[in-house]
C-alpha cells in the first residue's frame, strides 16, 4: 500500500516541481507572492492528497538534489528526474515583445486611466461636442511618460539581469574546474568560489580552504548587515579539498521546496560510499550559502547549486510588500466619488432639461437648423442616451485627469527632501534617511501613535558591562568603577576569600566566556591574534549579532577572563593566570525569543557541563539551588536603574545524561519536518535542574535626544508606547529617564503581579473610573495630570483573549481601550514580536482609526512595522531587517522628530493643498460650461476651443501648482520644530475634511459663476469694441477661459515666492494663444480660434472686465482667510505671526 | 506693516562634508552625504504673505479707491452713448411688418416690403453703427455652429466641390456642392435696410450707408477668401456649385463690389461668426460723418425701410434695428460700470470692516503675544 503510494507521490511530486517552475517563469519578480501562494496552494494539496496514506517518511515538499548529477547506488530510492529553472535572474517585468501591450495592460488597469480611455472611446464612437484629441492626448501624454518611466526602469533591469547572468562562475565537471556563465547553473553542479566572488546561486557549503570546514560571509547585498558571519561546511566532506576529491563526492541532498525566508533552512545530506549504508547529516541554515552574499577571509570553497535562478532566497525575497495606502488617498478617492456622482447628475439634469426644452419641433429643428436625415431617424431613446454620454464627455474634465500625475510626482520628487535632508544624516553609519516608498509622505503628518521598539531605537545599543553579581557578590570590572582604576585583579580580589566562592566565581566567569555565540574577528593570522590579545593591542574583536554577548565577553576580558576563539571545537580562553583552557563545545542551544535563554554544552578535562544565560524570568523557575533570593534582589535592584539583566546558571552533567541530551538534540536537528518545534521540545527537557551562579548588568545608554524627541512628540499630540520584549523594571527605567514618564505622571499598572491579587476584571474597572474620575475632575485644563500604563504581555494576551462568556463581564477590549485612551504613554513589556504586531493592529483598528507608526531596528520589529500604517526602521545595530521591510528607514530615533513634526507636517499640507486645489480648479472649468449650457439650448457646445479642453490640466495649471506642492512652507523648518505642537493644526486630516472640500467646491461654483455671468453681461447684446465690430461664442469662452486661467494660477500663487513659475505660466498661457490665434493652422480643419484672442485684447473693456473678474473671484478667499485669521487663528497662524514679530523685534535690536 | 515676511535669509551654500567627514570609507561617505544646498534642504528664501487684516487692508482700500473711479468713468462714458432701437418683427397687427411676416413664404418672388417710422430726440453726433439683432435664435446651437467648412471659406478649391461632413445637411443640393455650405451659411440674414430722414419739411432723404469695415480685418483678408485667387470672374470660379438652399442669389451675386463679393462679402462674413448668446445684434452699415457741422443723424422723424426676407416667427424670434454711438468702450453697457463702483464699494467697506477687526483682535493677539 504505501510502496505503490510511494509512486503515485513521485508522480504528483514531479507535476508539483513543474508546476511551480511554470508559475515562477511565468510571473517575474513582479508577482512573488502569487509565485509563492502558487507554491503554497501545490504544497497544501500535496498534503491533503497524501496524508491519507503517506507515512512521515515521505516529504512531498522536499526535493532531492543530486550531487554533480551523479545517481545514487541501486538500492537507494528510485530515481526520479526533477526539473529546476536554470540559474537566470528574471527581475525585468517584459520583453522586447510583450511589452506594448502588457504595460498598456497594466496601466488601464488603474481606475482613472481605465476612465478616460472610456471617454475617449465614447469621443471615438459616437458625435460628441468635443473631439477625442481632448481627452486622448491628456491620456496619451499620461500613458506614454508611464511608459516611458517603466520601459526605462525594464531596460536598466534587463542589462542588470544580462550583467547577473553572464557572469562567470567556475563549476567542477570531470574533476576539472571549468567556467561557465552564471545563468548555465543547474541544481546539483558543484561550483567552485573563491574570494571575494558573490555566491551564484543557494548552494550547499561542501568544503572550504580553510582547515576548520568554515568560511566568512558578509550578507550586505541581503539584509544589510556587514559583519561576516561564519558558515560551516558538511564535516564530512569538509576533507576535500581539490576538485578531484570533491568531484569523487557521491551524494544526495534531500531538502526543502524554496523558501523565502532566509534564515531558515532545513535538508538533509546523504553520502553514499562504497556498498555502505548511506550517512546521513543535518543541513541547517548555517550549511546553506546565499546567493548574493560574498564570500570573505577565505580563499575557495565548493560548494553544491540546491536553488537556482528564480527559487534562490534572494530572488523569492524581492516581494513588493503589501501596499499601505494613505489617508489622504482615501479621501481624494472619496472626493472622486462625490465628483463621478456630480458628473452624471449633470450630465442627467441637462439631458432631462435638453428635452424638456425642445418639446417643440420650432426649438427642436427650427428651419435654420436641421438635422440630417441620419439623425432624424434614430430612435429617441438612442438620441437621448447618445445625449447624455455627449454631456459625461463636455463635464468629464471635472475628473481632473492630471491629478494621479501630479499626486505621483509631488510624491516621488517630494521624498527626495528626506533623503536630501542632511540633518538625518548620520556621519558614523554614512548614511541619511532612506525612503522605501514615497506614497505615505503625507501620512508622516497625520500619526497619532508613535509604536517604538526600546533596544536599539530608544537606547543606543551600544553594550557595556557595568557589573555582575556572583552568589551575592558584587564585581565592578575596573574599566567604568566610578573613575577609580583598580587593576582587575584587586577589584575581585577585593571582596571575596571563601574557597567556595572562588570556585563559583570562576565557573560563571567561564560560563561567561563560554555560553555565547560570539566569534573573532582576526585581523591577521592565527598566531597574529594571540599575541594581539595578549599585548593588549586591539587586533582583533568581537562580533556578534547580539550586543549584550560582546559587552558580556569583552567585560569578562576586563575581569581577567579572555575569550580566544573556537578552534575544532574547542574554545579557547586565557584566565586571569594567562593559561589556556580548553573546552570542546559539544552543543550549542542557540537563543530565541520565546525561550528567551541560551544554553551551551562543553566538556572540560574530566566533566560535562551545560552553562545557561537568559533572561530571569526564564532562567529563576529552571533553577534548583543556589543563592536566588540574593541574586533576584540584585537583578531587581539593577532593572530599576534601567539596565539590562541577565542570570547565568550552570548545571553539571553525567555520562549517561549527556547522551540522553545528546540524542534528543540530534534527533530534533536531523527531523526535516516542524523541527523548530522539535528543538524547542527538546531544549525544554535537556534545560532544567540547572545551580543558579549570579547575574550580569550591562547598560544600554540612551540613544541622543531621545527624551527631547519624545517629549516632542508629546506636545505634538501623538501617543508614544514603548513596546519591549526587557522587564517591566528596566523598561520603566528607561522610559523615566527618556521623559516618556514624567514625575508628574500617575502610573497605573496592569502586570501580571497585579492580576495575581485581583482578577483581571477588578482591576481593569478600577483604572477605568480611576481615569474617569481624574477626566471629570480636571475638566479642561488637560495638562494638569496625566496617565501612564505599564501592561505587560502576559497580561496583555488576557485582555486580548476573547472573553467565554457572552455578556458576563463586558468586553476586556473595550475598557482597555478605553483607558489607553486617557493615557499619554503606555508601556508593553515583555512582548513577543507577535503581540507587538496585535496590539497595533488592536489600536488601529478601535473606533477612531487612528494612524498608527511603528518604528524599530530589530528582526523582532519587522511585524508591527508591517503592520502599522507607516513602518519606520532604524539602521540599527541588530541587522538591517527592520530598515528593509520598513517604508522609511532613519539612523536614529531623533530623527523621528524631523520626519514627523517637519517632513511630514510639509508634505500633509502640500499634498492636502494640492487635491483641494485640483478639485477646485476643474469645477471652476467645467461649471461656466455646465451654465452655457443654459444658453445654447442644451446642445452641449463647448465653450472653449478644443486646445484649451486639452492643454488646461496638462499645461496651463499644472506647474504652479506642482510647484507649490513640492516646496510649500507655510512656517519655517524652525518654527516647526520648535513648536511641536503645530502638528496639532493638521491632525485628523483635518485639511481633508468634508467642510474644507464642500468649501472649495463653493469657491469653485461660486468662481465659475462670476466668471460666466461677469462675461455674460459684459456681451449682453451689445459690443465692446471701439470699431463697432462683434464679439461671437468664441471670444466669449476665450474671455471666459483667461479669466480662469488668471485666477486659478494665481490662488496657487497667493501663499507662492516662486513668482517666475506662476509668470512663466502665465506668459506661455498668452503666448500659446496667441500663436494658436495667430496662424491658419493647415492641418485644422476649422479656424475658429483665428485672432479671437487678439481682436479680444484690443478691447478695452475686456481688459477691465477680466482685471475685475480676477479680483471678485480672488476676494472672497482673501475675505475668509483673513476673517478666520483675526477672530479664530490656529496655532500655525500664530507662529507665523510670531515669527514676523521676532523678524521686528529682531531688526529693532540690530538698529 | 510688513506684507511678508522673509523665511531664513541665511541661504548660504557650502560645499558638503569638505574634509569634515573623514574616516574609514570617506570617500563613499562623501558622496551618501547630501549636498547642503538652500534647495536640497528646503530653505529657500519664500516670499509668503501672511494674510492678516493688517496686510490685507491697504490692499482692500487701495482696490476701493481705484475701482470707483474707473467705475464711475465707465458708467458715465456708457451713459453718453447714444442707442436707439426699433423692433421691426411685426408681430402685433398695429406693427407695419405685420402682413410681411404673415404672409412669408421662402419661395415667394416678389420681396415683402415695409417702413417703420421712428423718432430720434437727440442729434447723433459722430458715427454711428447700426445694428441688426436678432433674439431667441440659437447660433450658438452645438450643431449649428459647427455647420460649416472653414477650408472652404478660405478659398480651398477641393473643399469647395467637396464640402466638409460638418455642413450636412446643407453641403449638397441636387447633388451639386452648396458654396458656401452648411446652416450657418445657408440661414444668412437676408433683410435689406434703409434708413430715411425724414425733414422737417417731409423732404425723404436716404442716409447713405457704407457696408465695409463691419467684419474683422483678419477675417476679411485672411480668413475669409474667395477660390481661385487669380481669376476674378467669380461666376466662373463657382461653377459647378449651387447656392444654399435658402439663398435668394447665389454667392457670387451678393455685391457688384469685386472687394466684397463671394466668401469675402463683409455682411457675410459677420454672419459667419456665431453669436455667444441667443439674443444678439450684428454690425449692418456704418453711418459715417460726414461733415463737422451738422450731426450725423440730426434729432427728427426717420423711416426705416425694410425689405423683409428673414422669417422669425416660427422660433418666436425678434428682429430689430440699432441706432448706436461708439465710444473707446464699445456700445452702450452700464454694467461694466456699475460692477466697477460695486466692487470697489464693497472692497472699501470690507477694508473698514478689517480695520475694526484689527483693531479689536489684533490687539488682543498682540497682547497674548507678549504675555507669553
Amino acid at each position: 500500500m504505501c510502496r505503490s503510494s510511494g509512486d503515485v507521490n513521485s508522480a504528483f511530486f514531479t507535476v508539483h516541481t513543474l508546476g511551480t517552475v511554470e508559475a515562477l517563469s511565468l510571473h517575474s519578480l513582479c508577482f512573488p507572492s502569487r509565485c509563492l501562494f502558487h507554491s503554497l496552494w501545490c504544497h497544501n494539496l500535496f498534503f491533503s492528497l497524501l496524508r491519507s496514506c503517506a507515512g512521515e517518511e515521505n516529504w512531498v515538499d522536499s526535493r532531492t538534489v543530486y550531487i554533480g548529477h551523479k545517481e545514487p547506488p541501486p538500492g537507494a530510492e528510485a530515481y526520479i528526474p526533477q526539473r529546476y529553472p536554470d540559474n537566470r535572474i528574471v527581475s525585468s517585468k517584459y520583453t522586447f515583445w510583450n511589452f506594448i501591450p502588457k504595460n498598456l495592460f497594466e496601466q488601464f488597469r488603474r481606475i482613472a486611466n481605465f476612465y478616460f480611455l472610456v471617454i475617449f472611446l465614447v469621443q471615438l464612437i459616437i458625435d460628441t461636442p468635443t473631439s477625442p484629441v481632448t481627452s486622448g492626448l491628456p491620456l496619451f501624454f499620461v500613458i506614454t511618460v508611464t511608459a516611458i518611466k517603466q520601459g526605462y526602469e525594464d531596460w536598466l533591469r534587463h542589462k542588470a539581469d544580462c550583467s547577473l547572468n553572464e557572469c562567470p562562475v567556475d563549476v567542477v565537471q570531470q574533476e576539472k574546474v571549468v567556467r561557465t556563465q552564471s545563468h548555465k547553473l543547474r541544481v546539483g553542479d558543484i561550483v567552485m568560489v573563491r574570494e571575494d566572488e558573490t555566491f551564484p546561486c543557494d548552494l550547499i557549503f561542501l568544503s572550504s580552504s580553510r582547515d576548520d570546514g568554515t568560511c566568512y560571509v558578509t550578507t550586505t547585498s541581503l539584509d544589510g548587515e556587514s559583519s561576516h558571519k561564519t558558515y560551516y561546511a558538511v564535516p564530512d566532506t569538509m576533507a576535500f579539498k581539490t576538485e578531484q576529491e570533491v568531484d569523487s563526492l557521491h551524494a544526495t541532498i534531500e531538502c526543502e521546496q524554496p523558501q523565502p525566508d532566509l534564515y531558515k533552512f532545513v535538508g538533509r545530506i546523504n553520502i553514499y560510499k562504497d556498498k555502505e549504508e548511506p550517512v546521513s547529516r543535518t543541513l541547517g541554515a548555517e550549511n546553506l550559502l546565499l546567493r548574493g552574499a560574498t564570500l570573505k577571509n577565505t580563499q575557495h570553497i565548493y560548494a553544491v547549486a540546491v536553488y537556482t535562478g528564480m527559487e534562490t532566497k534572494m530572488a523569492l525575497n524581492y516581494q513588493s510588500k503589501s501596499q499601505k495606502r494613505s489617508a489622504v488617498e482615501k479621501s481624494m478617492n472619496a472626493f472622486l466619488i462625490v465628483y463621478l456622482f456630480i458628473l452624471i447628475s449633470k450630465a442627467v439634469i441637462n439631458t432631462v432639461l435638453k428635452y424638456a426644452w425642445q418639446w417643440s419641433p420650432d426649438r427642436d429643428e427650427p428651419w435654420y437648423n436641421h438635422r440630417t436625415e441620419n439623425e432624424r431617424q434614430r430612435h429617441v431613446v438612442i438620441r437621448a442616451f447618445t445625449d447624455f454620454l455627449a454631456f459625461m464627455v463636455l463635464f468629464n474634465y471635472i475628473i481632473p485627469v492630471s491629478m494621479y500625475v501630479t499626486v505621483e510626482m509631488q510624491k516621488f520628487l517630494g521624498s527626495y527632501f528626506i533623503t536630501w535632508d542632511e540633518e538625518m544624516f548620520d556621519e558614523e553609519l554614512g548614511q541619511g534617511a532612506q525612503v522605501n516608498t514615497s506614497d505615505l509622505n503625507e501620512e508622516l503628518g497625520q500619526v497619532e501613535y508613535v509604536f517604538t521598539d526600546k533596544t536599539g531605537t530608544l537606547t543606543e545599543n551600544n553594550m557595556e558591562f557595568i557589573e555582575c553579581c556572583v552568589d551575592g557578590n558584587v564585581y565592578i570590572p575596573h574599566a567604568i568603577c566610578n573613575g577609580q582604576i583598580l587593576s582587575a585583579a584587586s577589584s575581585i580580589d577585593m571582596i571575596d576569600s571563601s574557597p567556595g566562592g572562588k570556585r563559583i566565581r570562576d565557573l560563571f566567569f567561564r560560563a561567561l566566556c563560554l555560553c555565547h555565540t560570539v566569534q573573532v574577528k582576526e585581523e591577521e593570522t592565527v598566531d597574529g591574534i594571540k599575541r594581539g590579545i595578549h599585548q593588549g593591542r586591539p587586533t582583533s574583536f568581537y562580533i556578534s549579532s547580539s550586543p549584550d554577548e560582546v559587552a558580556l565577553v569583552e567585560g569578562m576580558k576586563r575581569l581577567g577572563y579572555t575569550y580566544l576563539r573556537l578552534k575544532d571545537n574547542y574554545m579557547e580562553i586565557l584566565n586571569k593566570d594567562d593559561e589556556i583552557e580548553r573546552f570542546e563545545l559539544l552543543h550549542v542551544l542557540n537563543f530565541d525569543s520565546v525561550r528567551r535563554r541560551m544554553s551551551v554544552i562543553v566538556k572540560s578535562i574530566s566533566e560535562y557541563l551545560m552553562f545557561c544565560k537568559g533572561a530571569d524570568s526564564s532562567i529563576f523557575p529552571r533553577v534548583v539551588s543556589g543563592k536566588v533570593e540574593q541574586v533576584k534582589a540584585h537583578v531587581e535592584q539593577n532593572a530599576v536603574e534601567g539596565l539590562r539583566t541577565l542570570c547565568v546558571a550552570y548545571r553539571r552533567l553525567s555520562e549517561s545524561e549527556y547522551q540522553e541530551a545528546c540524542h534528543y538534540l540530534t534527533e530534533a536537528k536531523l527531523a526535516l519536518q516542524d523541527r523548530e518545534q522539535r528543538l524547542a521540545q527538546a531544549y525544554d527537557v535537556i534545560e532544567r535542574d540547572f545551580v543558579l551562579l549570579g547575574a550580569t548588568a550591562v547598560e544600554d545608554r540612551l540613544q541622543e535626544k531621545a527624551a527631547d524627541t519624545i517629549e516632542s512628540l508629546h506636545k505634538a499630540g501623538i501617543k508614544v508606547w514603548v513596546l519591549t520584549g526587557d522587564k517591566m523594571e528596566t523598561a520603566a527605567a528607561t522610559c523615566y529617564a527618556s521623559k516618556l514618564f514624567r514625575r508628574s505622571t500617575q502610573i497605573l499598572e496592569l502586570t501580571k503581579k497585579r492580576t495575581k491579587e485581583q482578577s483581571l476584571h477588578d482591576v481593569l474597572f478600577e483604572l477605568n473610573r480611576t481615569v474617569l474620575r481624574q477626566r471629570s475632575i480636571s475638566g479642561l485644563s488637560v495638562d494638569c495630570l496625566d496617565f501612564g500604563l505599564i501592561i505587560d504581555g502576559a497580561t496583555l494576551s488576557a485582555v486580548l483573549k476573547p472573553s467565554q462568556e457572552v455578556s458576563g463581564h463586558g468586553n476586556y477590549r473595550e475598557i482597555f481601550l478605553e483607558i489607553c485612551r486617557n493615557c499619554s504613554a503606555v508601556l508593553c513589556c515583555r512582548m513577543a514580536p507577535l503581540q507587538k504586531a496585535q496590539i497595533v493592529k488592536l489600536i488601529k483598528s478601535s473606533k477612531e482609526h487612528p494612524i498608527t507608526l511603528a518604528v524599530g531596528d530589530g528582526a523582532n520589529d519587522v511585524s508591527m512595522i508591517l503592520e502599522a500604517h507607516v513602518g519606520i526602521g532604524i539602521m540599527g545595530k541588530e541587522g538591517r531587517q527592520a530598515a528593509r521591510n520598513s517604508d522609511y528607514a532613519i539612523p536614529k530615533f531623533k530623527h523621528l522628530k524631523k520626519m514627523l513634526l517637519v517632513h511630514g507636517h510639509y508634505y500633509y499640507i502640500r499634498i492636502a493643498e494640492l487635491v483641494q486645489y485640483f478639485f477646485y480648479k476643474n469645477v471652476c472649468f467645467i461649471f461656466p460650461q455646465f451654465l452655457y449650457q443654459f444658453f445654447c439650448g442644451f446642445s452641449q457646445q463647448p465653450l472653449y476651443d478644443t486646445a484649451y479642453l486639452t492643454l488646461y490640466n496638462i499645461s496651463f495649471t499644472s506647474l504652479p501648482i506642482l510647484l507649490y506642492s513640492l516646496v510649500e512652507q507655510h512656517v519655517t523648518i524652525d518654527t516647526l520644530k520648535r513648536e511641536p505642537s503645530l502638528y496639532r493644526d493638521i491632525a485628523k486630516n483635518s485639511l481633508l475634511r468634508w467642510p474644507v472640500f464642500l468649501y472649495w467646491t463653493c469657491l469653485g461654483v461660486f468662481d465659475a459663476v462670476i466668471f460666466f455671468f461677469g462675461a455674460y453681461f459684459l456681451f449682453d447684446n451689445t459690443t465692446f469694441t471701439s470699431n463697432g465690430q462683434m464679439f461671437g461664442n468664441w471670444t466669449f469662452g476665450t474671455l471666459i477661459f483667461t479669466v480662469l486661467v488668471f485666477t486659478v494660477t494665481l490662488k496657487a500663487t497667493k501663499c507662492l515666492g516662486l513668482g517666475f513659475v506662476i509668470w512663466g505660466s502665465l506668459l506661455f498661457y498668452v503666448i500659446f494663444s496667441l500663436l494658436w490665434g495667430g496662424i491658419v493652422w493647415p492641418f485644422l480643419n476649422y479656424q475658429r480660434m483665428y485672432y479671437v484672442f487678439m481682436q479680444m485684447l484690443s478691447s478695452g473693456p475686456a481688459w477691465l472686465s477680466i482685471i475685475l473678474l480676477i479680483t471678485v473671484s480672488l476676494l472672497p478667499d482673501v475675505i475668509k482667510k483673513v476673517l478666520c485669521r483675526a477672530i479664530c487663528p490656529t496655532a500655525t497662524e500664530r507662529a507665523q505671526v510670531r515669527k514676523r514679530f521676532l523678524k521686528i523685534d529682531l531688526k529693532f535690536y540690530l538698529c | 506693516m510688513m506684507a511678508s515676511s522673509y523665511k531664513d535669509e541665511d541661504g548660504h551654500i557650502t560645499v558638503s562634508g569638505s574634509g569634515a567627514a573623514a574616516g574609514a570609507g570617506g570617500g563613499s561617505l562623501r558622496s551618501k552625504k547630501p549636498e547642503n544646498t538652500a534647495f536640497k534642504q528646503q530653505r529657500l528664501p519664500a516670499w509668503q504673505p501672511i494674510l492678516t487684516a493688517g496686510t490685507v487692508l491697504p490692499a482692500f482700500f487701495i482696490i476701493g479707491l481705484m475701482f470707483i473711479p474707473i467705475g464711475i468713468g465707465l458708467y458715465v462714458t456708457s451713459n453718453n452713448i447714444k442707442e436707439f432701437e426699433v423692433d421691426y418683427t411685426g408681430v402685433e397687427m398695429s406693427s407695419p411688418c405685420f402682413t410681411c411676416s404673415q404672409n412669408f413664404s421662402w419661395n415667394s418672388t416678389k420681396p415683402c416690403t415695409c417702413s417703420v417710422p421712428f423718432h430720434l430726440d437727440q442729434p447723433y453726433e459722430s458715427n454711428v453703427f447700426m445694428y441688426y439683432g436678432l433674439s431667441n435664435f440659437y447660433q450658438n446651437h452645438r450643431r449649428y455652429v459647427k455647420s460649416r467648412d472653414d477650408s472652404q471659406l478660405n478659398g480651398n478649391e477641393e473643399s469647395l466641390r467637396k464640402p466638409s461632413k460638418e455642413c450636412e445637411p446643407y453641403a449638397k443640393h441636387n447633388n451639386k456642392p452648396i458654396a458656401p455650405c452648411g446652416a450657418i451659411a445657408n440661414s444668412m440674414f437676408n433683410d435689406s435696410l434703409e434708413l430715411i430722414y425724414i425733414d422737417p419739411n417731409g423732404t425723404k432723404v436716404q442716409i447713405p450707408l457704407t457696408a465695409t469695415g463691419i467684419a474683422w480685418w483678419t477675417d476679411k483678408h485672411v480668413k475669409f477668401r474667395n477660390p481661385g485667387a487669380e481669376n476674378t470672374n467669380l461666376t466662373v470660379v463657382f461653377q459647378g456649385t449651387t447656392r444654399p438652399v435658402n439663398w435668394r442669389r447665389p454667392v457670387f451675386q451678393l455685391d457688384s463690389d469685386p472687394d466684397n463679393n463671394g466668401f469675402i462679402n463683409e455682411d457675410f462674413i459677420v454672419w459667419m461668426r456665431t453669436a455667444a448668446l441667443p439674443t444678439f445684434r450684428k454690425l449692418y452699415r456704418i453711418i459715417q460723418r460726414r461733415s463737422n457741422v451738422h450731426p450725423t443723424l440730426p434729432r427728427g422723424n426717420y423711416s426705416l425701410e425694410v425689405v423683409y426676407n428673414y422669417p422669425v416667427r416660427s422660433f418666436e424670434g425678434r428682429k430689430r434695428m440699432i441706432l448706436s454711438t461708439i465710444s473707446w468702450m464699445g456700445g452702450k453697457n452700464p454694467f461694466l460700470g456699475i460692477a466697477y463702483v460695486s466692487v470697489g464699494s464693497v472692497c472699501f467697506l470690507l477694508g473698514v470692516l478689517l480695520l475694526i477687526i484689527h483693531h479689536k483682535y489684533g490687539n488682543r493677539n498682540n497682547a497674548a503675544e507678549i504675555s507669553h
